[in-house]
């Protein structure tokens, strides 16, 4: 079938809770009416009020009960309304949920969504893109989607997982990508990279929106560009960064995060200490600067990552 | 000493106090209150002797609430334990010597050497370990009735804190949560005059155990160095838990007599108010009401104070023969492979002995009453 991101995940969702019933979702207004985004909408009708629960304004809590629940055989999916709100649930997921079984061997399969991402006008407070913060907190799995099949596959893969699941979901895509999502079962693994495109003379390393720019930026140059779209940020898939590395010699990473300490400069170290010898160019970036997000569109573009700005660092690096 | 004056709120309805208790179950709240204050003593002197790495905490002059509180617990309860109750531990089956060995960073510590001190929980025995930002674990046990309640199971999940932590927000957002769903948690607010250093006046304007009542369920205040007013409080929240009634918050006034961790030497105490809780010792007491009330000989209690200390220096030979953990452990175990429910604690409470397959069969009674 052809779905939206936005639909694909709502549709991951509702498959897996039609298979497992101790899988339910949490958040703020994921109740009746359907969630800031829709991605419960009608799940109410569907499975009832206690498997979609609307919770009160407090994400520690969200995330604590979701950890207490996970502990006694449930899988909650819980809803930050938007990611940055994580923040406010942060002491739960990093200190409790994330060092649960290292300290304990006691298994946390919960998945907390974060739709994240800016573009829209949402200003410093719903527009951030907080994967780096989580990278930092062994235990958490972190996985972010840039295709409505991987949307699905990954969500589902998430749900299944014993660990507690980072699901970075970016609100530009939501609406904006569209393609085909298998119907019914359709899981993607954890921790495996994607070629979305081969290419010979550079490869650009991305996640989430950062991949759908670079597609776009590929076609419109009409390069011979690789894309390895990440998907999971933790645990990283060192295998493919560095077989695609090796293979083109030129690697920009991409990403909509902020740079410094990002998930970039991580993909960027683990090249250059284990390819460098392969690299025919220095490892480039492309992400936002250390900024928070501003609000007027103008300002808001002159920091995100735009498709000129995508080709422009092509084209740099393919001339080098 | 206003505050520490005993109040109740709607929740104090019990008038049995203290009759659901045999014989061998007070000679067992008694034995377990001494294995705390025995294995925390020995504690703090492995950790004079430098064998405890890091710091020390204990919880010594609250060994009541602990005790009395984990004793009314069923097999399939679930606890999150705080750090000065380590009585709760040993009610749910912990051995003195994991206790020790944890301490010490031992291969045989209940986290093997990843976590120290208090900072544990045996998975295998229905508890979940604490973390050191304090009242994380409330949201967790409010989680844990979550899950109770979606199942329909009589079940409890109890947990403890200090008065310190209900100024912190976390605590607010556990109470409303477990209280806009009724759930069947039993939380257990030891009310140990200071929060490290800082004195109640400094720490809330309102009494904790009144603020039950904006979240919708009851708060009841006990003498906290009394073992039967802490277990039959914790008896009638766990029942009201059990058949759906909902939480409760037991207020337990006491005093914590050592320092917030061994390098504190409480210059901070005023010495009449050290002095007048030194007379209110829950151990003291309790054997003072067993000779008095309960017919308990001098002998009776010498041999159950013999065998406490027998039972820690053995714990203590074993803990110390328990090797460091190979370093290649600190590695493993980031992520699970599989979800894995937790284990049953021990309830050594004789109403729970049906449970567990014995002659009495009130606790699966209990169990099935409120199903």
């Amino acid at each position: 079938m052809t779905a939206t991101y936005l639909e694909a995940i709502s549709d991951g969702l509702r498959t897996e809770m039609r298979r497992d019933e101790t899988v339910f979702c949490l958040g703020e207004d994921v109740g009746p009416f359907g969630g800031a985004f829709k991605v419960t909408d009608g799940f109410v009708e569907e499975f009832g009020a206690d498997r979609c629960l609307d919770t009160p304004l407090a994400e520690n809590s969200i995330v604590g009960v979701s950890v207490g629940a996970a502990i006694e055989g449930f899988k909650p999916v819980a809803e930050m309304q938007f990611a940055d709100f994580i923040s406010c649930g942060f002491d739960q997921m990093v200190n409790v949920a994330a060092k649960m079984h290292y300290r304990q061997g006691i298994s946390v399969p919960m998945v907390m969504r974060l739709p994240s991402g800016g573009g829209f006008s949402g200003g410093p407070y719903h527009s951030q893109n907080p994967e780096a913060w989580f990278v930092q907190a062994p235990g958490l799995k972190i996985v972010a989607p840039a295709t409505a099949e991987d949307a699905k596959g990954l969500l589902i893969s998430a749900i299944r997982d014993p660990n507690p699941v980072c699901y970075m979901e970016h609100k530009g895509l939501y609406r904006h990508v569209k393609g085909d999502v298998p119907e019914g079962e359709h899981s993607v693994p954890i921790g495996e990279a994607r070629v979305a495109r081969d290419g010979d003379e550079m490869t650009v390393i991305a996640y989430g929106s950062a991949v759908l720019l670079a597609e776009r930026a590929a076609d419109e140059l009409d390069e011979d560009i690789e894309i390895l779209d990440l998907r999971t940020l933790a645990p990283l898939d060192r295998d493919a960064i560095l077989a695609s590395a090796r293979k083109t010699g030129k690697v920009l990473v991409a990403h909509e995060a902020t740079q410094s300490c990002g998930v970039g400069a991580e993909v960027s170290a683990v090249i250059s200490q284990h390819a460098f010898e392969d690299l025919d160019a220095p490892v480039r970036r492309l992400t936002t600067p250390d900024v928070p997000i501003p609000f007027s569109p103008t300002l808001e573009q002159a920091v995100l990552p735009q498709l000129d700005d995508m080709k422009e660092a092509c084209r740099e690096l393919l001339a080098y | 000493m206003a505050r520490t004056q005993l109040r109740a709120t709607d929740g104090a309805r019990d008038s049995q106090r203290g009759d659901r208790l045999t014989r061998e179950d007070r000679a067992s709240l008694l034995r377990h209150m001494l294995l705390m204050r025995v294995s925390e003593e020995r504690a703090l002197t492995l950790y004079k002797q430098g064998k405890v790495p890091g710091s020390f905490y204990d919880g010594c002059g609250q060994e009541a609430i602990s005790v009395g509180a984990a004793f009314v617990l069923g097999p399939r309860d679930r606890m999150c334990i705080l750090h000065r109750d380590l009585g709760a531990h040993f009610v749910r089956g912990v051995t003195p010597d994991r206790y020790l060995a944890n301490y010490m960073g031992r291969a045989g510590g209940v986290t093997g050497g990843k976590d120290g001190n208090m900072h544990f929980g045996d998975r295998d025995l229905g508890c979940v370990g604490m973390v050191s930002m304090l009242p994380d674990m409330a949201q967790v046990t409010t989680g844990l009735g979550l899950a109770f309640k979606m199942r329909g199971e009589p079940r409890v999940a109890m947990t403890f804190f200090g008065e310190g932590s209900t100024a912190n927000g976390q605590w607010h957002e556990a109470m409303n949560f477990a209280g806009i769903h009724n759930l069947p948690a039993v939380f257990v607010l030891e009310n140990n005059q200071f929060a490290y250093s800082t004195p109640q006046r400094l720490e809330y304007a309102v009494d904790p155990v009144e603020r039950a009542r904006c979240y919708g369920f009851p708060g009841v205040a006990v003498d906290g160095n009394d073992v039967e007013a802490v277990f039959d409080a914790a008896r009638v929240a766990a029942d009201r838990a059990r058949s759906g009634e909902g939480p409760t918050l037991i207020e337990c006034h006491t005093m914590r007599m050592h320092g917030h961790g061994a390098h504190d030497d409480m210059s901070y105490v005023p010495k009449e108010m050290f002095e007048e809780w030194g007379r209110r010792d829950p151990i003291d007491r309790y054997i003072e009401r067993l000779t008095a009330e309960h017919g308990f000989s001098d002998d009776e209690i010498g041999e159950i104070r013999r065998s406490v200390k027998a039972e820690v220096e053995e714990a203590a030979r074993k803990a110390l023969d328990s090797p460091m953990p190979e370093p290649d452990l600190a590695t493993t175990g980031v992520y699970a492979d599989a979800w894995e429910p937790l284990g049953d604690g021990r309830a050594p409470w004789s109403a729970w002995r049906g449970a567990e397959g014995g002659a009495n069969g009130a606790g699966r009674d209990r169990e099935v009453q409120a199903a």
